[in-house]
């Protein structure tokens, strides 16, 4: 059982990770790395059940606590990059090649 | 390790103490201020530039005089004087003194460098005064005549290198003293470059004889060179024979010789005839010792010396330039010379005193060229001369002398000295006798034609001058040292051979002959000698006396053209050396550019190439970055995995 | 026997939730995607002996964060969504190759994964009586410190938030009287009529009508105007549909180019215009003092 959490678990991570590549808007970039901690919040959760302690959900809720204080600044970053270049494309950001 | 002398030469070398012989080293300091007060002074100095090189010329000829007679002073034990002078090289294992080696070799040469310079220097005042660079050209004569003494009075191999190169330096001044001549420039550069070769040899004998004695001083060298090996012995023997090579100008080392005579005759009288040529002859018999242990490399010197004299003799045969004629000459009887020195104890004294002779009848005939040259307007080609007998008796009658003493004319100096030469040529065992007094009988009678030849082509026969020649004898300044040169080659080879003066002279330096009996006048060799040289004069006769000379040269039969192309000995070094030179230094220029400029510039082109390509991973946006890290994770998770720790 | 079905109900629930996530081209349409992958995962979770953490994970991570993003989707612009177009060279084919074959390794070394036992969680909760204590002892006794400095972490990051969404007035904030002043010298003194006026019915999307009888053109929303006339929304009446179409030919008149087809910035340009009116008679005073 706790093997088909990880598969699922595993299956979500990669689906966000190409997410994150393939999409141009910022924000939908951000929810594919939210869901991409979710999946690791699941993997953790699985675990904990395995071992049969605590600790994963310990680190589960740490994370929920991070990864909401990460949103609220990220989002703040995107929207005042917004205000002044009227643009959310994560491409916009390519000044720095060869 | 047996010697080959009957009785061993002064190993006692005493110090002096004071006195004359204290003072010798003004000699060579002397004449080397004149240069340096000429030479830093300047255009200042011009206006006394001449008498002062010739003062200091005499002053050195003075000095010498002197202490030759403090020489003569002593017994023959003690008549090898070292004059310390000052610590030189003092490092460590090679510790080399400079000092002075007065004794009877030493001070011949002295005598004959200082006495025959000076009067070069005072011909040269008459011969240069139209030039208006002579206070230079008497700075440089100068300076050649410290380096030679330096040469040959210093007691070490270093302070005899040391002037070796001297008066290769000054050679190459004096050569191409005339600088605006392009020939003159390239005759100079090839003499120093030929001379080069030499050096080299003389070097790296030198380099042998301190590795295997320890030092370098005459004195300690000589007293042990019967312990070491005859192999070490015939190498350095062979060694110093190159470098006598390219200073007296032999075979192979010969061909910069004819060149030299670019520059202004004075030059060629005491620098390409008496003095500096020969000092190949003084390095042979200095180093006796080295070459009495080594048999093979004195058999070298003899077939060097017999070989040349060959050449030269040819050579001077079908010259038109009289001074290259007399250049040949001068290459051939230093093959004499070196013929001699190869012959061992018996030819060392008997080389030297044919050196001497030599020194007075070619430097005279040779400011007799010049003073012919002077008369025809600087023409050198004889065959625009003819008749001059009557308007330039002086010069005639002083050249007629050292002609006659150079063909071996009984009575005059070379007579005596040549003969000796001859008959210790064929007083060697088995064919090698043979053969060498063959060689040097046929160069006699060769020497005889070509001499004889030169005779009739400038002072008898037709007038064939230009139109614009006035000749005329030469002022006093020049004539009288013509004079006094003429009065050496008259009485000087009697002087010296007669009585065998000079072989017992000689003797604490190079020991005492085995089996010798004197000069005997009607010695059979000498007398097919004079059958010979009388043959020689005789053809000339026929052919250039008799007939009317061509004022255009002939095109000649073969051996003609191949003596007029000094034996296509250029052609030869052209091809051995030079063109593998060039080719070597272009090949090494290709792979410089292609190989280690292409290896490096190679490199850089692919960095930038590489870095060119690589930038391009940097695109800037931010989600090809996501995607290398992406992969690069995937790696890491791979990699964990396939160790087993995933 | 019940975890079993969940799981797998949930399981392609979540994944398919997941799909539509990344693939969807409108950003509200991941928003919501995303909302039920959260949810589902609260249930997996609850079923895993966690209901603290499915709690949590509804309150915070699905009732906070994901509206947080909706909010900014709605300042960001609603109706933004990508084109297909990729512009990078290889990025689409590359990312689908790197993240399957990670997932292929992920689930590979799962495999290698032992497990021991009966998974179970009664045990550690029981001695506390319950996840909830069993969490709270964890938390406040051995977990303390991280505790704190996750406190601290909050504090800063609602700071931060604070700091980067500040706008500073670069000019001072009209007052009545300057407002009143540019309605006053600007194209037009009296409010603008609104919809509706003089009209039949009062669904929003009616014109105003003017004193002629015919249709006031600046009482007609743009937006619902050209949402109707592209068809994403039916007009409430006939009258409306005219209107509409009247502003939007008027509107194509003056800017044919720059509304059709943009990507994210048509609210952005509402926005924009919005703080333009706002500012307008500040801005109208300047250019007018330029002039001068």
């Amino acid at each position: 059982m706790t093997t088909h959490y990880l598969v699922l678990s595993a299956l979500l991570f990669s689906i966000g990770a190409i997410g994150v590549l393939i999409r141009r808007n910022a924000i939908v970039v951000f929810m594919c790395v939210e869901l991409m901690l979710n999946a690791a919040n699941l993997a953790l959760v699985a675990f904990a059940r395995m071992h049969g302690n605590l600790d994963g959900q310990i680190i589960a809720f740490f994370v929920m606590v991070v990864a909401a204080a990460e949103v609220v600044v990220g989002l703040a970053i995107i929207v005042t990059i917004f205000r002044t270049r009227r643009s959310a494309s994560v491409d916009d950001v390519n000044l720095l090649k060869y | 390790m047996t010697s080959l002398l009957a009785a061993a030469p002064a190993a006692e070398i005493a110090q002096a103490s004071g006195g004359v012989l204290g003072l010798s080293w003004l000699m060579i300091a002397l004449p080397l201020a004149g240069a340096a007060i000429l030479l830093v002074g300047g255009r200042r100095t011009n206006s006394f530039g001449h008498l002062l090189g010739t003062a200091m010329s005499l002053a050195s000829f003075v000095v010498a005089v002197l202490a030759f007679f403090e020489l003569l002073g002593r017994t023959a034990e003690q008549r090898r004087v070292g004059v310390e002078l000052f610590d030189f090289i003092p490092a460590g294992q090679l510790d080399v003194k400079m000092g002075l080696l007065i004794d009877p070799l030493s001070i011949s040469f002295a005598l004959l460098i200082t006495g025959v310079g000076s009067l070069i220097h005072i011909y040269s005042i008459g011969y240069m005064s139209h030039d208006p660079d002579r206070r230079r050209f008497f700075s440089y004569l100068n300076l050649f005549v410290a380096a030679m003494l330096l040469l040959v009075l210093a007691d070490n191999y270093v302070g005899l290198y040391i002037g070796w190169e001297g008066v290769g330096l000054a050679s190459y001044l004096l050569i191409g003293f005339w600088q605006f001549k392009p020939s003159a420039a390239v005759a100079a550069k090839k003499a120093f470059i030929v001379n080069r070769v030499g050096d080299f040899g003389l070097a790296i004998g030198i380099f042998t004889l301190f590795a295997t004695f320890g030092t370098v001083a005459y004195g300690p060298i000589f007293e042990h060179a019967d312990k070491a090996s005859t192999g070490i012995l015939t190498a350095v023997g062979l060694l110093l024979l190159l470098g006598a090579c390219g200073k007296s100008a032999q075979l192979p080392l010969q061909s910069w010789l004819l060149d030299a005579m670019e520059g202004p005759t004075p030059v060629s009288a005491l620098i390409h005839a008496a003095t500096m040529v020969t000092a190949g002859v003084y390095l042979i018999t200095r180093s006796n010792p080295i070459f009495d242990g080594a048999p093979t490399a004195q058999l070298a010197v003899a077939i060097v010396g017999a070989a040349t004299l060959l050449a030269g003799a040819i050579i001077g045969c079908a010259k038109d330039d009289i001074k290259k004629a007399l250049a040949g000459s001068t290459m051939s009887q230093i093959g004499y010379m070196m013929l001699a020195a190869g012959l061992g104890p018996a030819g060392y004294a008997i080389a030297i005193a044919h050196l001497i002779t030599h020194g007075f009848f070619k430097a005279g005939m040779f400011l007799g060229a010049g003073s012919v040259m002077h008369a025809m307007n600087d023409d050198v080609n004889m065959r625009k001369y003819g008749g001059l007998r009557k308007v330039m008796p002086i010069t005639f009658i002083t050249f007629g002398l050292g002609y006659l003493a150079i063909i071996g004319f009984p009575g005059f100096a070379g007579y005596f000295t040549k003969d000796l030469i001859i008959e210790a040529a064929f007083g060697q065992e088995g064919v090698r006798g043979y053969l060498l007094g063959g060689a040097a009988l046929l160069g006699a009678a060769i020497t005889a034609f070509y001499m004889s030849r030169l005779m009739f082509m400038t002072f008898f026969g037709e007038k064939r001058w230009d139109k614009d020649a006035h000749p005329h004898e030469s002022p006093p300044v020049m004539t009288w040292p013509l004079i006094l040169l003429a009065i050496g080659s008259v009485g000087g080879g009697a002087f010296l051979v007669l009585g065998d003066r000079f072989i017992h002279f000689l003797e604490p330096v190079v020991g005492k002959p085995e089996n010798h009996h004197g000069f005997n006048p009607v010695a059979p060799v000498g007398l097919i000698t004079l059958v010979l040289v009388a043959a020689g004069v005789a053809l000339a006769w026929v052919m250039y006396g008799r007939r009317p000379v061509p004022v255009e040269a002939p095109r000649g039969s073969f051996l003609t053209v191949f003596a007029r192309r000094d034996l296509y000995g250029d052609a030869i070094n052209e091809s051995l050396l030079m063109r593998p030179g060039q080719w070597l230094t272009r090949f090494a220029v290709f792979f410089d550019n292609r190989g280690v400029d292409g290896l490096v510039n190679g490199l850089a082109a692919g960095v930038g190439g590489t870095s060119g390509r690589l930038r391009r991973l940097q695109t800037g946006f931010a989600r090809s970055y996501a995607l290398s890290m992406f992969f690069g994770a995937a790696i890491v998770a791979g990699a964990l995995l396939l160790v087993g720790n995933l | 026997m019940g975890e079993q079905i969940t799981f797998w109900v949930l399981a392609v629930v979540s994944v398919a939730a997941a799909l539509g996530l990344v693939f969807n081209r409108k950003a509200v349409y991941s928003a919501i995607m995303l909302a039920v992958v959260m949810l589902s995962l609260a249930a997996l979770y609850a079923v895993q002996d966690a209901p603290f953490l499915a709690v949590v994970q509804i309150i915070v991570y699905t009732g906070a964060v994901l509206m947080l993003f909706l909010f900014v989707l709605m300042l960001v612009g609603v109706d933004s969504s990508d084109s297909l177009v990729e512009t990078i060279r290889g990025q689409r084919f590359l990312a689908a190759v790197v993240g399957l074959g990670f997932a292929v390794l992920l689930i590979l070394g799962i495999g290698n994964v032992l497990v021991v036992g009966e998974p179970s969680l009664t045990a550690a909760t029981q001695e506390a009586g319950g996840n909830v204590p069993a969490l709270a002892r964890l938390i406040f006794q051995r977990h303390v410190f991280a505790f704190e400095v996750t406190s601290a972490l909050l504090i800063t990051a609602a700071l931060g938030a604070m700091v980067l969404a500040h706008r500073e007035r670069t000019t001072p904030r009209p007052t009545q009287k300057d407002l009143a002043r540019a309605r006053f010298l600007g194209p037009q003194p009296t409010p603008l009529p609104g919809p509706g006026t003089y009209a039949r019915h009062n669904a929003v999307d009616m014109p105003a009508l003017l004193p002629d009888g015919s249709v006031s053109l600046l009482s007609v929303n743009p937006t619902l105007a050209r949402h109707e006339v592209e068809g994403d929304t039916p007009a409430t009446t006939p009258e409306a549909r005219e209107a509409a179409v009247l502003l939007v030919a008027a509107e194509d008149r003056e800017e044919p180019a720059a509304e059709a087809g943009e990507e994210t910035r048509t609210a952005g340009e509402a926005e924009a215009r919005a703080e333009a009116d706002a500012e307008a008679p500040a801005a109208a005073a300047r250019p007018e003092e330029e002039t001068k």
